[in-house]
């Protein structure tokens, strides 16, 4: 088996004197699409922080293509390729529609992933494209926020409840395009509280509990009361 | 009543015209006063006590080199600038990161410790006597315009404050660099995904605010005499031009300065004991009526 794109081996993470994260052991293989579930408050949004280096750890807790990345800021983070579409979508106010996604694409990586691309996947945001980020829907506001990840053609996407306090007719377009969007070889971690939009866009899927992995495996053959065990800690 | 003077309606009104004229001029130098601390707190939240001393200081370093390389003191500007800039860059990066955070004690303590160490090292170096820049013929010429008067010095700064704030306004809103600065300042921590190192974006933008705060020195000190202490007051009139314009609006900066400089002039003009209490009373009444200034572009 080839090495994993990303390796967590024990990963701890801390707010303060607050503990979130405590030892989580995770892999992502080349082009793999995982899933991340986990009831309110278990660190499924820390876990994201802490890969994308929003939230410092030792060195060695997280590996991304062989090198220990923990301990680096959230910029040297991405110029290696990980790139996080954050909870609550945390667009740039000051900047236009075009100017949000335009930003993604600062470090200037290669790959497929341009306006153009990004402006046929969402046609609404070429319309919209010189409105402020904030005088858009919901919806069209996390079609920046992903845009805008996407924009930097990172090998790692990370999706931190992507749909969160939209409808559930744009939840279902979202979700529609999501193969397209990671398809071409990249990877993806995708942080979801439904447990089976989660399920069905992922081929292997990990539950957290309170900061710790309390259930992992396939998301095609997962059973459900082993999952409501897993993520409420019910016995 | 033998000692009344007939008011001359003329020649009293066209007084009148030219307090405001000047004043609009002076207000060019406080624009340029304001636009390095404006820049500042926009990128960084950062209030810069140390902002007048630094203008001194720029205005020693001008005198410094006008005196040893004879060069014409707007020659000198293409020493100073980029030496300010760089001077900028390491403060950042090597004390005034370490400063920010949530609390927004420690940077003023800083700065205010910067203020008192440059004024004193000005001191010792410069002594306290009153100093100036020679700009030869500039400081002197003026274009007449009917009966007005006009003096080239005051316009050109006039000039370059405008083109200064231009220059600005289209760095921030049509360059990589200003879309940088608008996304470190709406968002630190998601301008670090986009692999923006803040702590870089926060020297550059130093850099840039003493370049302009280069400028704003030589241009004073061409105008009149400085000495190590009058930092507090070029500090006081540039917050006074921001405050007024609204925080994070260059262009309202310039309004500013230039309701403060004619404010002054005006004030001089009824008494001439007046001018900094009339700059001001200006300054506080806008502040009373419009709390976030004429244009406020940062919305808290
Ligand atoms: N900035 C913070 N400071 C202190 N504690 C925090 C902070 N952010 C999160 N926590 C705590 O860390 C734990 C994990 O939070 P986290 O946001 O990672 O959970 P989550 O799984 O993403 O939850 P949700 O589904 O609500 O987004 C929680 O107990 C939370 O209260
Ligand atoms: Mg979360």
């Amino acid at each position: 088996m080839p090495d994993p794109l990303l390796k967590l081996s024990g990963l701890e993470a801390f707010y303060s004197d607050f503990q979130a994260l405590f030892g989580v052991d995770l892999e992502v293989a080349q082009g793999e699409v995982l899933a991340i579930i986990g009831a309110n408050g278990a660190g499924k949004t820390t876990l994201m922080r802490a890969i994308s280096g929003l939230t410092k750890s030792a060195a060695n807790m997280v590996t991304y293509s062989g090198e220990a990345i923990g301990a680096l800021r959230a910029d040297q983070v991405a110029t290696r390729g990980i790139a996080l579409v954050p909870e609550g979508r945390q667009l740039f106010p000051s900047l236009s529609v075009e100017e949000n996604l335009i930003i993604g694409s600062q470090l200037g990586r290669k790959g497929p992933w341009s306006l153009n691309a990004i402006y046929k996947l969402f046609p609404i945001l070429k319309e919209r494209r010189n409105q402020q980020s904030t005088s858009l829907s919901g919806g069209q506001q996390q079609m920046v926020a992903i845009g805008r990840a996407l924009m930097a053609n990172p090998d790692l996407i990370l999706f931190d409840e992507i749909s969160l306090g939209l409808a559930p007719i744009i939840i279902k377009d979202i979700y529609a395009a999501l193969p397209g969007i990671i398809g071409e070889g990249m990877s993806a971690l995708i942080v979801e509280q439904d447990i089976t939009k989660a399920l069905s866009v992922s081929r292997r899927f990990y539950c957290l509990q309170e900061g710790r992995v309390s259930l992992s495996g396939a998301s095609a053959t997962a059973a459900r009361e082993d999952i409501s065990r897993a993520y409420f800690g019910v016995e | 009543m033998k000692t009344f003077r007939a008011p001359i309606s003329g020649s009293n009104s066209l007084d009148w015209v030219n307090a405001i004229v000047q004043g609009t001029l002076l207000g060019g130098l406080y624009a340029l006063f304001a636009a390095g601390l404006s820049l500042i707190f926009g990128v960084m939240r950062l209030v810069n006590i140390a902002h007048g001393d630094l203008i001194v200081l720029a205005a020693y370093l001008g005198l410094t080199v006008t005196t040893i390389l004879g060069l014409h003191p707007l020659l000198a500007l293409l020493l100073v600038v980029p030496a300010m800039a760089l001077f900028g860059y390491i403060l950042q990066r090597g004390i005034l990161n370490q400063t920010l955070g949530k609390d927004i004690l420690p940077p003023l303590l800083v700065t205010f410790g910067l203020s008192v160490i440059l004024q004193n090292g000005l001191l010792e170096i410069y002594s306290a006597d009153p100093q100036k820049m020679n700009a030869g013929a500039l400081e002197t010429a003026s274009i007449p315009v009917g009966e007005l008067s006009f003096g080239v010095l005051p316009v050109l700064t006039f000039a370059i404050a405008v083109a200064v704030i231009a220059a600005l306004q289209w760095m921030f809103y049509h360059t990589a660099l200003g879309r940088a600065f608008r996304a470190t300042s709406d968002n630190q921590e998601t301008a670090q995904l986009m692999g923006l190192n803040r702590r870089h974006i926060f020297g550059l933008a130093m850099a840039l605010a003493l370049g302009v705060t280069a400028i704003a020195g030589i241009m004073l000190g061409i105008r009149t005499s400085f000495d190590p202490s009058i930092g507090g007051g070029r500090l006081v009139f540039g917050f006074e031009a921001v405050i007024i314009g609204g925080l994070g609006n260059m262009w309202g900066t310039l309004v500013g300065g230039v309701i403060l400089g004619v404010a002054q002039t005006v004030g001089a003009k009824i008494d001439p004991g007046w001018q900094l209490l009339a700059g001001h009373i200006a300054f506080l009444i806008i502040l009373a009526v419009r709390p976030n200034g004429l244009f406020p572009r940062i919305s808290e």
